[in-house]
């Protein structure tokens, strides 16, 4: 049944969650056996102790299966021009070996999704995202000479974040002292090809690994061989989540509703509703969504605004609706945690403008304490993202810790 | 006896209508024709062991508010959401349908990679069409032509849906109502078979090919219902579509409602220009206050009442009123479970609705068929095996096959259905499915064919039609079943009109007869409870 | 290179009316055209020797009544053979059916007196139709939204005429606004020819058969136009359609317009987000700050402006909108009259048996596949006036539906199969007439994209069908002739209210732009 099963293209459904190339390791890592599906995958929410995890991210070395995310090769005469076209950041400056977070819009400017474009070649690049976008990116491409596949099984990568993150790969033997932030740089591996950039998603130092599936078994392996002096340990979603709250990073579907998914129109946000204005290139020509963001810009017509938020106490605010002056409606938290790394009571919030300038907001929480529910009406400031920023993030070469 | 209400016809929205009027204190009789109730949503047992749904066979429509109301599932009402689906392909492979978003979206890539990751943007699409309508099918459409206050303020009710929506959105939503659902899908989708799956619900019942504008719409008369508020999906009820006239039929009775099974109305009796009651075929008289008919509007004016009471241009609009059957149906008792050679075995797929058409293309043709007065050569079905979910209908390792097809026109070249027209009918649906599963007429125990003739003999179905009337705008909203006459009002007073033929229109909705007794409450000054907002966040 | 205010692009019948209104608004207007002589579907050519086409288009039914009289047609040598061309629904039998007058206002021919009284209140309620719809042809479509600039008081008055029309006629509106015009004819009808001819003219020039939904609007939009200056009739140019061309072309320059032929553009100037100017296909730059295109909308935006200045959602829009186009057209030399069994000549012959007939010959195109039995209606210009073919000689023209746009069997073979069943067609309703034949020409839709530029060899720039009129024509967004380019104008038949010989796309978006220039 077993070897049916892997020929056979129409049984898909009986796995419909699939395993990531690395779920022979996580698998025997996840001494809590908890899963939770992710863009069709079965993927680690914690291996056994969120706390734990999330102090590997800070403190030593974590390890992170990033399969899921959902990966299109742009390749072919016009792909910088392409890229220009969908993504309101300017692809053709980004140089050979050089990646960057960007966003795209539909032709309201509303944010269509999130993610990362590597540019592996002068003609040929990578987007990485949360959602799944061929139709959009096939329809994008009329007019240019590019082509577009989607490649998501055919990358297999994790994400290795950690102040000891750079001393394990050093002791696996890739040489990253030089690689600054959003640069990548390939190594001969295992036969086959590995390229690391220096990318990640908790704000600390890190790096993320990529090669094909064939060889993700010896890469977990190798890496952990490494890592051991520096305890390095696997990290599921949960841990993660609380290190990109700290580092003030957002997520497709959670601190937003992709445009094209949202049924209540009113949900799509514009990237100045979602404080991505900085990365919006108007100079670099047309893009789709610029004029309907110029005209946004120009008449300050947005209506939102996502923030920061510090509450007092220390109750995790997640989901709670804010209040101005402990009456109005204003907006509603998307993410929220207690910082382990901050000691702060921290949140990401979508607040109706002009709330996120007023100040006096309270956020409504219902906390549950032996069945019952306390609720409270917590002050909360506006502060700055991230929440957590060591300057180790940045330093190169990196130090040892 | 004098009741407070005759109704006329124990189909479910007949019954829905007394159902309400008892709870509101209303004496109410429900008279039927035949000797089981139902009308088209009927359990019966035609082979022994066997319950069919021998006319509708799919749940969704059913108002969830009216379950509520009448308290159905006390009364025995259980849906059950089916799983899977699939569309077999000329080529042999099939296309699959999943409640799993990404085994969904696994099986499309199979087919097409564009199309996998184009269905999430399709669905939402449909569901904000859905969302736009459903507020509108508990509501009696207003009458633009009217200066009413109530007419005016539900026109206000209804500019303000429009508006709250934005001019884009407004625009997707005309240009969406107005074509069809092979042009709609075209923006989509890439693979034939895939389009073809989506334009399934754009055609069941309808006297229209995929080609024809206006189609998209009826893809939403069926996208609109749901499952435990699961929007777009279908469930089967129970021990047959029996099974929610059974229940409406006990909420009825616990209210103090009678019903009068077996003996038909020979005509609503009119005196000094109100109806008053119906003489029974058997001589009887059934006198009430008000005379609700759960009929067609044809079958209701143009048998039942006499010419002359009615007004002139009221008639012939009655008499143009579309109401040509389309499709037929095959409900059949097996001795075992097919084998379809395209399946894995033990699929999933044998759980939802199957079906032998693989492009637009042959169902278009199939429905070329139709306007030349034909039954289609290759048919569109649309087959489930409800036992495949349902225990309750056959014996244990037996199964009962619906077939509902397309098209099957309610003259055959203009002359009535012969035997040899419809056992020819039935042959080139049985000879289909045999195509894809090999053996299966060898497991037949037993047929019933329904054409539109039999539709109509048995169910009172107009020319068959399962909708009481097509679903095309002249015929929506305040032009159905027609203008100045959308209200369940009649140009006679006391005679109301509570069938499919009324807004919003055909399926096992229950609304038609909700609206038709809010209307009558209404009157009597006792409205119904409006549960609109609590539905609204859907 | 002396400066221009405007530049239209395109010489038809739209861009000429675009390009006089805003001459004479003050603005100095440059017209280019790529064939080498203004007039587009209005133009006549020679297909034979000694043997002229009366154009692509042969009756005129559409032009607009500001046109004719803000360019002064008459003046610039536009005359009518006749303002009432009455309509005969052939028979193969000879029992012709011959509607005379305004819309039909009498029939000639055998037919029962329920179906002649029955006809004459059709008539009037589709008239009465036509005229409370016909104010919209000459406004800009409006938008469904607050502020949005609609001409209000234009459209207030279209309300007020639809209650108006009293309570039992607006309910009928709203009845039949939508519905197909099969039904209809069928409701009110007994008689196949009449109901052959009527569901032929609803259908002429759609991708729509006459049972498809929405197809009843046409007929209206049909009655809804004006041939020389009266509602609903079908005019013959002196000269033919070319005619028409050649006033237009006339009254164009008297009024100071520069026209250019022979000169290709190839892309849109675009500097700082706003249309600048055309370069021209021999590399030439012509500037100025209004570019106005009465190119098809998916010429214009996917090849003049390109992708890469437009937002992708509206690329795909463009891209999806609707440009099939089901008419194939026929010229025949003959050296003799043909004898469509005593028709009289004069009359526009249509070939639509019955209905039925009429849907059967649509069943066909949706499938890329050629009818067996093309219905047609037929013009014999020669009949009318000398000109078009050596004395004794004559031209047929004929409008031939549906021929396949994207045909299965190829290009070549699904003409040959529709000229051969067009032919036979013929020669059913006039024996003899194929031994007559001296050339024919029979255009395909994609032909007519060839020579004409009609994308799909649609007639309408994308078809008139009713999720493609108004607000989302041509498609939503742009359906007020500004374009996401600022600078950029539509005014081509692609845009409100669509083609046919007219200029009210062209009219009424000069007006907008007039307007706009003013606000």
């Amino acid at each position: 049944m077993n070897v049916m099963r892997n020929s056979d293209p129409r049984l898909h459904y009986l796995t419909p969650l699939k395993q990531t190339p690395f779920h022979p390791r996580t698998a025997a890592e996840n001494r809590l056996n908890d899963w939770g599906p992710w863009a069709g995958y079965t993927t680690a929410l914690s291996f056994g102790d969120t706390a734990m995890e999330h102090s590997a991210i800070r403190n030593g070395a974590s390890v992170y299966d990033l399969c899921p995310m959902v990966k299109y090769r742009v390749t072919g005469r016009d792909a910088a021009a392409y890229l220009d076209r969908l993504t309101v950041r300017n692809a053709s400056k980004l140089s050979v070996g050089g990646v960057h977070y960007t966003i795209w819009c539909d032709d309201a400017g509303k944010v269509i999704d999130d993610g990362t474009l590597f540019r592996l070649g002068q003609t040929d690049y990578r987007i990485c995202c949360q959602e799944r976008h061929l139709p959009w990116l096939l329809d994008s491409a009329i007019g240019f000479e590019v082509y577009i596949r989607e490649e998501t099984e055919d990358v297999a990568a994790l994400s290795l974040q950690g102040p000891c993150a750079w001393s394990v790969l050093n002791a696996a033997g890739f040489d990253v002292a030089d690689l600054k932030p959003f640069r990548m740089r390939s190594f001969p591996f295992d036969g086959g090809e590995l390229m690391i950039s220096r990318t990640g998603f908790t704000g600390d130092l890190g790096y993320e690994l990529w090669t094909t599936p064939a060889h993700a078994i010896a890469l977990w392996d190798h890496l952990f061989a490494a890592g051991a002096p520096w305890g390095i340990r696997p990290i599921g979603t949960h841990a993660l989540d609380i290190a990109r709250i700290e580092a003030g990073f957002i997520i497709t579907n959670m601190d937003f509703i992709p445009v094209d998914q949202a049924v209540r129109e009113d949900r799509a946000r514009s990237p100045f509703e979602l404080g991505l204005e900085w990365m919006v290139d108007f100079d670099k020509g047309h893009f789709t969504g610029r004029r309907a963001l110029l005209k946004e810009k120009v008449n300050k017509s947005s209506k939102w605004a996502l923030v920061g938020l510090d509450i007092d106490g220390n109750v995790s605010v997640e989901g709670s609706i804010i209040y101005h002056n402990g009456k109005t409606e204003v907006g509603t938290v998307t993410a929220a945690c207690w910082s382990p790394s901050a000691k702060r009571n921290v949140a990401l919030a979508q607040i109706r403008r002009p709330y996120h300038e007023t100040g006096n907001l309270f956020v409504e929480v219902y906390a549950l304490r032996e069945l019952q529910y306390a609720k409270l009406m917590l002050p909360a400031r506006m502060c700055e993202r991230p929440f957590f920023a060591p300057p180790r993030r940045r330093a190169t070469p990196p130090g040892p810790f | 006896m004098n009741y407070d209400a005759v109704i006329v016809g124990a189909g479910h929205n007949g019954l829905v209508a007394a159902c309400y009027l008892a709870r509101a204190g209303q004496k109410v009789c429900v008279v039927e024709k035949n000797d089981w109730i139902g009308g088209a949503a009927v359990s019966r047992e035609l082979y022994p062991g066997f319950t069919y749904s021998n006319c509708s066979y799919v749940a969704s429509l059913f108002r969830p508010e009216i379950m509520r109301d009448l308290e159905l599932p006390k009364f025995g009402l259980q849906i059950l959401p089916y799983e899977g689906g699939a569309v077999f392909m000329e080529n042999g492979d099939y296309l699959g349908m999943h409640r799993d978003h990404d085994a969904n979206r696994r099986e499309f890539a199979r087919h097409s990679k564009r199309d996998a990751e184009a269905y999430d943007r399709y669905s939402r699409d449909v569901l904000r069409h859905c969302r736009f309508i459903r507020p509108m099918l508990l509501r009696t459409a207003p009458d633009p032509s009217s200066f009413r206050p109530r007419d005016l303020s539900e026109l206000a009710w209804l500019g303000k849906q429009m508006f709250g929506l934005s001019e884009a959105a407004m625009y997707d939503m005309i240009r969406f109502w107005t074509m069809s659902i092979s042009d709609f899908l075209d923006e989509y989708f890439e693979h034939p078979t895939v389009k073809a799956y989506q334009a399934v619900a754009s055609i069941i019942g309808t006297a229209l090919g995929p080609m024809s504008p206006g189609t998209a719409y009826v893809l939403l008369h069926h996208a609109m219902g749901d499952v435990d508020g699961n929007v777009g999906a279908w469930g089967f009820a129970r021990g047959g579509m029996g099974s929610i006239t059974k229940a409406l039929k006990a909420s009825l009775e616990a209210a103090g409602g009678e019903v009068r099974a077996g003996n038909g109305i020979e005509k609503i009796l009119i005196k000094n220009g109100r109806a008053i009651g119906v003489a029974m075929e058997n001589g009887d008289e059934v006198h009430g206050k008000r005379v609700v008919s759960n009929m067609d509007v044809k079958r209701t004016f143009l048998k039942h009442v006499d010419e002359g009471e009615l007004p002139g241009d009221f008639v012939k609009r009655v008499k143009a009123f579309k109401i040509r059957g389309s499709s037929g149906k095959l409900n059949i008792a097996l001795d075992k479970a097919p084998v379809f050679t395209a399946l894995p075995p033990n699929s999933p797929h044998m759980k939802g609705d199957m079906h032998f058409t693989d492009s637009i293309e042959k169902m278009e043709r199939a429905y070329d068929d139709w306007k030349a007065g034909h039954y289609s050569a290759d048919p569109f079905q649309d087959m489930m095996i409800p036992t495949m979910i349902d225990p309750t209908m056959t014996p244990p390792g037996k199964h009962f096959m619906s077939c509902f097809v397309q098209y099957a026109p309610p003259k055959v070249e203009g002359q009535d259905w012969t035997d040899a027209d419809r056992d020819g009918f039935a042959k080139a649906c049985l000879d289909q499915i045999e195509k894809y599963a090999p053996g299966f007429k060898n497991s037949i125990l037993h047929v019933e064919v329904r054409t539109p003739r039999e539709l109509e003999k048995e169910v009172g179905l107009t020319e068959g039609n399962i909708f009481q009337g097509e679903l095309t705008f002249d015929q929506l909203l305040f032009n159905r079943p027609v203008p100045g006459c959308a209200q369940y009002r009649s140009p006679i007073k006391d005679l109301w009109i509570c069938g499919s033929s009324t807004h919003p229109g055909g399926g096992v909705m229950g609304a038609p007869g909700r609206n038709a007794a809010s209307e009558i409450l209404r009157d009597l000054r006792a409205p119904t409870k409006d549960m609109s907002e609590a539905y609204a966040v859907l | 290179m002396p400066s221009f205010d405007v530049i239209v692009i395109g010489g038809g019948t739209n861009g000429l009316a675009a390009a006089h209104r805003l001459q004479t608004s003050g603005r100095k207007v440059l017209v280019l055209e790529q064939a080498g002589q203004a007039g587009g579907a209005a133009v006549a050519r020679e297909f034979a020797p000694g043997f002229r086409t009366p154009g692509l288009a042969h009756i005129a039914n559409q032009i607009d009544s500001r046109v004719m009289s803000g360019m002064d047609l008459g003046r610039h040598g536009l005359g009518f053979v006749t303002s009432g061309l009455s309509s005969t629904a052939l028979s193969a039998t000879g029992d012709h059916l011959v509607l005379e007058g305004s819309a039909g206002a009498t029939i000639r021919g055998t037919i029962s007196d329920a179906d002649r009284k029955n006809w004459l209140a059709l008539r009037k309620q589709l008239l009465s139709f036509a005229e409370v719809l016909a104010p919209f042809k000459q406004l800009t479509a409006p938008r469904i939204a607050k502020r949005a600039g609609n001409e209000y008081g234009k459209l207030a008055r279209f309300g007020l005429n639809l209650r108006m029309l009293g309570k039992a006629d607006f309910r009928e509106f709203l009845r039949m606004i939508l519905i197909n015009v099969y039904d209809v004819v069928n409701d009110e009808l007994t008689d196949k020819r009449l109901k052959g001819l009527l569901t032929f003219d609803a259908t002429l020039g759609s991708w729509l058969g006459p049972r498809s939904p929405n197809s009843l609007i046409l007929l209206l939009n049909r009655l809804a136009g004006e041939g020389a200056g009266q509602r609903a009739a079908l005019a013959l140019p002196k000269g033919g359609m070319g005619a028409v061309a050649d006033a237009m072309v006339k009254s164009a320059t008297a009024s100071g317009v520069n026209l250019r032929t022979g000169a290709t553009v190839d892309s849109l100037l675009i500097e700082d987000d706003r249309a600048a100017g055309v370069r021209l296909a021999n590399g030439e730059e012509v500037r100025a700050k209004i570019v106005v295109s009465a190119m098809s909308p998916k010429t214009t935006f996917l090849k003049l402006v390109g992708p890469r200045h437009l937002d992708a959602g509206f690329v795909k829009r463009i891209g999806d909108q609707k440009s099939r186009g089901a008419a194939a057209k026929l010229h025949l030399a003959l050296k003799g009259a043909p004898d469509f069994r005593g028709a009289d000549l004069k009359s526009r012959l249509v070939i639509a048996p019955s209905d039925d007939q009429v849907e059967l010959a649509y069943n066909a195109v949706k499938y890329g596949e050629v009818p067996k039995r093309p219905v047609m209606e037929i013009v014999i210009p020669s009949a009318h006036e000398p000109g078009f073919a050596p004395a004794g000689h004559h031209v047929l023209s004929a409008v031939v539906q549906f021929a396949p746009h994207k045909p299965k069997a190829g290009a070549d073979a699904a003409r040959a199969e529709m000229l051969e069943n067009a032919l036979a067609m013929l020669e059913e309703h006039a024996p003899g007439i194929r031994a007559l034949v001296t050339h024919a020409e029979l255009l395909m839709p994609y032909d007519i994209e060839a020579q004409y530029g009609m994308v799909g060899g649609n007639w309408h720039h994308g078809e008139l069908s009713v999720e493609q009129m108004l607000f989302l024509r041509p498609v939503a967004g742009i359906a007020q002739y500004a374009t996401p380019i600022e600078g950029l104008w539509l005014a081509g038949a692609g845009c409100h209210p669509g083609g046919g010989i007219s200029g009210a796309a062209g009219w009424n978006a000069a007006e907008r732009i007039i307007r706009e220039a003013r606000a």
